[in-house]
């Protein structure tokens, strides 16, 4: 069974949301979820293109007022 | 019996944590009202960030090394015995020894370690300068090189989130001086898609890298290294060739945290602002054990040190919390061999990096020296 972690990225600058996504994807198990809050609006942008590139599922990216929310799933 | 607070960990939070408490509480201390330890793995305290200059023939070992003993306050009991079980249930930890430690507080200063193992043939192929041998191994390799194709490559997670692009210019203008300056390459990889995680910086880094002819791949994580092709493979699919392979390690907390429960890859959940571990209200995290998702840096420890120190004083004294931390992270950043600059933030301001100077670079080099000033709790 999957499972889903989040990381409440918000409002912190280094390392930063993406690469606290790179490091949690490393810990996971293939089919978990990690998802990503995020206040820098660059990560709306890296973060689905990395994913793709890499050959991980992006499963949900949400604008809320103040952060996004960017849910990737581990394919390999 | 009195108050009992232990310590993890004899890196610079726990020492820094440790000396602190002592000043503020000598009279506790007399009397027997409080007692403090400190869990060290080791009786030798290492200046880490003067691993930088170790390649570079630029570090005399014996000035990154001090006693343990001689940098704690005489009145904190120093224990070189490892944990091996954390038991926060019931407020007590295993040492290596087999013996046992009680504590009223506990503060998990454990740090974090290299994990080139986790990437096959990293520890075969590259070379790194995040311990002593191994930035001895590179200031070997450096003294014999004589021109090739130089990979400094990054991964992540990793402590001092600076020292790659510190590496990077301070390798330049090494070979250039010299008197190699046709005869290499190098080129930076970094995880995401900019040049630093920190935006300034990498903003910064661009024209920099640009005026000094240094390559770049962005979106760059490593899958694999072949150290007969000399080759280092992305899992986003790229391969680069190398004739020198330099890598910043992925890293991860000490084994102890793992066993005993207490986090994934070694880092123990903690709440961002009281530095409590998430479920506990008599244990506190620091430095690069916690899994806050900032930088994994010697400044953030000593900060995060500085709030669990008047945090735990108020505590046993007055029974009363006194404030939260603040998310604050200093880094100087050396931009070559005779210039730096730094860079400051919190969880509400942004970094803002200045121009480079000299004046930056000699403070740094002063700061190499006031290191155990900061150590013994004076700084």
């Amino acid at each position: 069974m999957s499972n889903r972690q989040t990381i409440d990225a918000r409002n912190t600058f280094c390392p930063g949301p993406m690469m606290e996504l790179i490091a949690a994807l490393k810990q996971s198990e293939i089919g978990d979820e990690v998802e990503v809050l995020s206040s820098d609006k660059g990560s709306a942008n890296d973060i689905p293109a990395w994913t793709k590139k890499v050959g991980h599922q992006l499963v949900s990216s949400e604008e809320h007022a103040d952060h996004w929310a960017i849910v990737v799933k581990k394919m390999k | 019996m009195g108050t009992r607070i232990l310590i993890l960990g004899s890196g610079l939070g726990g020492t820094i944590v440790a000396n602190g408490l002592a000043r503020r509480m000598p009279g506790e201390l007399r009397s027997g009202d409080v007692t403090i330890t400190v869990l060290g793995a080791t009786p030798k305290h290492l200046y880490q960030p003067g691993l930088l200059y170790v390649p570079f023939g630029r570090a005399r070992e014996q000035e990154l090394f001090r006693d343990e003993r001689t940098i704690l306050d005489r009145r904190i009991n120093l224990q070189i015995d490892p944990a091996v079980h954390i038991d926060v249930a019931n407020n007590r930890v295993t040492g290596k020894s087999g013996r046992t430690y009680d504590y009223d507080y506990l503060v998990i200063a454990t740090g974090s370690r290299l994990a080139t193992d986790s990437i096959p043939g990293l520890k075969e192929g590259a070379h790194q300068f995040y311990d002593l041998d191994g930035a001895r191994k590179l200031r070997d390799a450096l003294q014999s090189f004589e021109g090739g194709k130089i990979v400094l490559n990054v991964n992540a997670p990793h402590k001092c989130p600076v020292a790659p692009v510190e590496m990077t210019l301070m390798l330049d203008e090494h070979l250039r001086n010299r008197g190699l300056a046709d005869k290499f390459e190098i080129t930076y990889t970094y995880p995401i898609g900019r040049l630093h995680s920190l935006e300034p910086v990498a903003q910064w880094a661009v024209p920099e890298f640009e005026r000094r002819g240094i390559k770049t791949q962005i979106f760059f994580n490593t899958a694999s290294v072949d150290p007969e092709k000399r080759t280092i493979t992305s899992e986003e699919g790229d391969t680069l060739p190398y004739d020198l392979l330099i890598t910043i390690p992925p890293h991860r907390g000490v084994q102890v945290i793992e066993d005993s429960g207490l986090g994934k890859m070694g880092w123990v959940p903690t709440n961002p602002k009281t530095l409590k571990r998430e479920g506990s209200d008599n244990v506190f995290v620091i430095g690069d054990t916690t899994s806050i998702p900032i930088s994994k840096a010697g400044s953030t420890a000593h900060f995060e040190a500085d709030t669990v120190i008047e945090n735990l004083t108020l505590l046993v004294q007055e029974g009363r919390w006194s404030r939260d931390y603040d998310g604050k992270v200093f880094c100087f950043i050396e931009t070559g061999m005779n210039s730096g600059t730094y860079v400051w933030f919190n969880y509400s301001t942004p970094p803002k990096p200045t121009p480079p100077t000299q004046m930056v670079h000699w403070f740094k080099l002063a700061y190499n020296r006031m290191y155990w000033l900061s150590a013994c709790g004076l700084l």
